[in-house]
């Protein structure tokens, strides 16, 4: 689907702004907190309010976390990267500038990789540079009222390069920035409090052309679905103007997910002049020798390496691989269980349908997960020892789930020890053929599917306990033997 | 040398700038900026090549902040300069 699109002799063209806010304590130049949801200006001092003769100072963490980000996306990071002002006037901007960098970025010419449906897809990253936050205004018809709050909060944009041709491509390369951010623990990524924000250029061109037409521009867009249909409709809208001959704007544009379309929010024609210079208060920001590569080691696995070597030591479907390493904190989780039960695809299994699903239903994180990887673990091996049946698993899964405890107690507890004694077993298969002539009859006159019924009957009669592998056996035995 | 900074330049630079000019203002602001533009072109005409761009004249190094948050003992004196406010909000001219 990714790229026979059906924009038939149409291409599109997508380039991607990603604004991602950094999860440091402190603003980017002040001591004042970034905490979300905040009493109205709790979160302000005189350099995020743009007092008189307040100057910033650069929060270090915030630089650490941008060479981390800048060195998993493979960009080279500039030893000397200077801060500029941006200068334009809305009131939730009190300075009338906002601090960015401009012509000496901190990162810039990496790339991305991804799979999407089965392929290896790369895109350019351009460059990745720090700037703060506006504050928040809200519209009030007579007056608009504002919130600095949020001014100041450290921010890498990430910018990337024209790459993507559908929609689908755009959505999934937010989604692995996305989960690359996550990895790396330097932005929350919570798309509802706006940590993690998407602007979309797109442009449409006759296939086969090599240039670039007028592009247009979607602000805000906070959810990868939203990225996908809001490039959709614009790409739609493109080339319906290009059909009826209708001149393309440069504008910006939103998305309104409730209408599914895209309308206009100022025009770009009066482009803008950010007149943008060096920040006189600001010094040349300027690495000291061996403090990236002291960064670089410490860069955790990436999900694309992480899941590809899942693939590999695992050997696990690669379904399996992305779906367990789409959070570290899974693939962490996933990784222990293996470690517990020398079991890998067991696992996988049990990690991807029981723990998730319960995760899901009780709305936890794979850290609040009331069972640990070393129980899960222990289980696993508890089934492959033949204590327990896979079935009987099930039970003792649930348990675990409720009361906390280790899955050998809850098993000698509830005396849910697999029956594996022989002569336990052809007692009850004896029971059972006994009770059924009938049955029994039938099924040695040929009617062979049967034989999950007596299956069924001698489980029941052995609660679930015996053991699956030999009651097959010992059935077959038995009623062929009659 | 420099040519006059004519009309419509100066009331694009005052709009940017949000700023509301007279028609008289606006004339003598273009001589100014004339003068100003002058004194920079004076400056552009020194030969650069092969010298590097200069950020900033000190050898002085960056200083880097610790990320702790340090709370305001008082929040109110923030607004106090404001010219209006609502509960704690800022309170301006309405801009949509």
């Amino acid at each position: 689907m990714s790229s026979n699109h059906p924009f038939g002799s149409y291409e599109p063209v997508i380039g991607i702004e990603i604004h991602a806010q950094l999860s440091t304590k402190s603003k980017m130049f002040c001591a004042s907190s970034t905490e979300f949801g905040a009493g109205d200006n709790d979160h302000i001092c005189e350099v995020c309010t743009a007092m008189p003769g307040a100057l910033p100072v650069v929060n270090k963490k915030a630089i650490e976390y941008s060479i981390k980000m800048g060195l998993a996306l493979g960009c080279q990071i500039r030893d000397r990267s200077v801060f500029s002002r941006k200068q334009y006037f809305y009131p939730d901007l009190p300075k009338g500038y906002q601090i960015s960098q401009f012509d000496l970025p901190l990162c810039e010419h990496g790339k991305v990789e991804y799979i999407l449906d089965g392929k290896k897809m790369e895109v350019s990253i351009t460059r990745a540079h720090m700037e703060e936050d506006a504050g928040k205004s809200t519209h009030h018809g007579e007056y608009s009222l504002i919130n600095l709050n949020r001014a100041g909060t450290p921010l890498l944009e990430i910018v990337s390069g024209p790459d993507m041709h559908s929609p689908q491509e755009a959505a999934e390369y937010a989604r692995t920035v996305h989960k690359i951010l996550r990895y790396l623990d330097v932005c929350d990524g919570n798309l509802e409090e706006g940590s993690f924000r998407c602007d979309c250029n797109v442009s449409v061109r006759k296939k086969g052309e090599n240039i670039f037409n007028t592009r247009v521009e979607i602000k805000n867009i906070n959810s990868f679905r939203f990225v996908e249909k809001a490039i959709e409709y614009e790409i739609l809208r493109q080339i319906d103007c290009m059909e009826t001959g209708e001149k393309i704007n440069q504008e910006t544009r939103l998305y309104d997910p409730d209408k599914n379309r895209t309308f206009m929010m100022r025009s770009k024609e009066e482009a803008h002049d950010y007149r943008y210079f060096p920040d006189p208060d600001l010094l040349p920001v300027i690495l000291e020798e061996g403090y990236v590569e002291k960064v670089r080691r410490e860069l955790p696995e990436l999900p694309l390496k992480r899941a590809e070597r899942f693939q590999q030591e695992y050997k696990i479907p690669e379904y399996d691989s992305f779906v367990l390493t789409q959070e570290k904190e899974i693939a962490d989780y996933y990784e222990k269980v293996v470690k517990a039960s020398g079991n890998p695809k067991a696992a996988s299994n049990w990690v991807m349908t029981e723990l998730m699903r319960e995760l899901n239903d009780a709305k936890k994180t794979f850290a609040q997960s009331p069972v640990s990887a070393e129980q899960l673990g222990a289980m696993v091996m508890l089934i492959d020892k033949g204590t327990i049946s896979g079935k009987i698993a099930k039970t003792v899964f649930a348990e675990m789930w409720a009361t906390g405890k280790n899955p050998d107690v809850i098993v000698k507890e509830k005396g849910l020890v697999q029956i594996t004694d022989t002569s336990a077993i052809e007692k009850a298969i004896d029971d059972v053929i006994a009770a059924n002539p009938a049955e029994t009859e039938a099924y040695r006159g040929g009617k062979e599917k049967l034989f999950g019924f007596f299956v069924g009957q001698v489980m029941k009669a052995t609660k679930g306990q015996a053991s699956p592998d030999m009651v097959n056996q010992l059935l077959k035995k038995k009623l062929a033997g009659g | 040398m420099s040519k006059a900074l004519d009309i419509p330049t100066v009331q694009k630079v005052a709009e940017l700038a949000r700023l509301k000019l007279t028609d008289d203002e606006i004339k003598a602001i273009a001589g100014q900026l004339k003068a100003v533009l002058e004194n920079f072109e004076q400056i552009a005409a020194v030969n650069t090549k092969d010298v590097e761009p200069l950020v900033t004249p000190t050898d002085l190094k960056v200083h880097f902040r610790e990320d702790t948050v340090v709370v305001q003992p008082d929040l109110d004196a923030f607004l106090a300069n404001a010219p209006a406010r609502s509960g704690r909000l800022f309170k301006v001219p309405p801009v949509v």
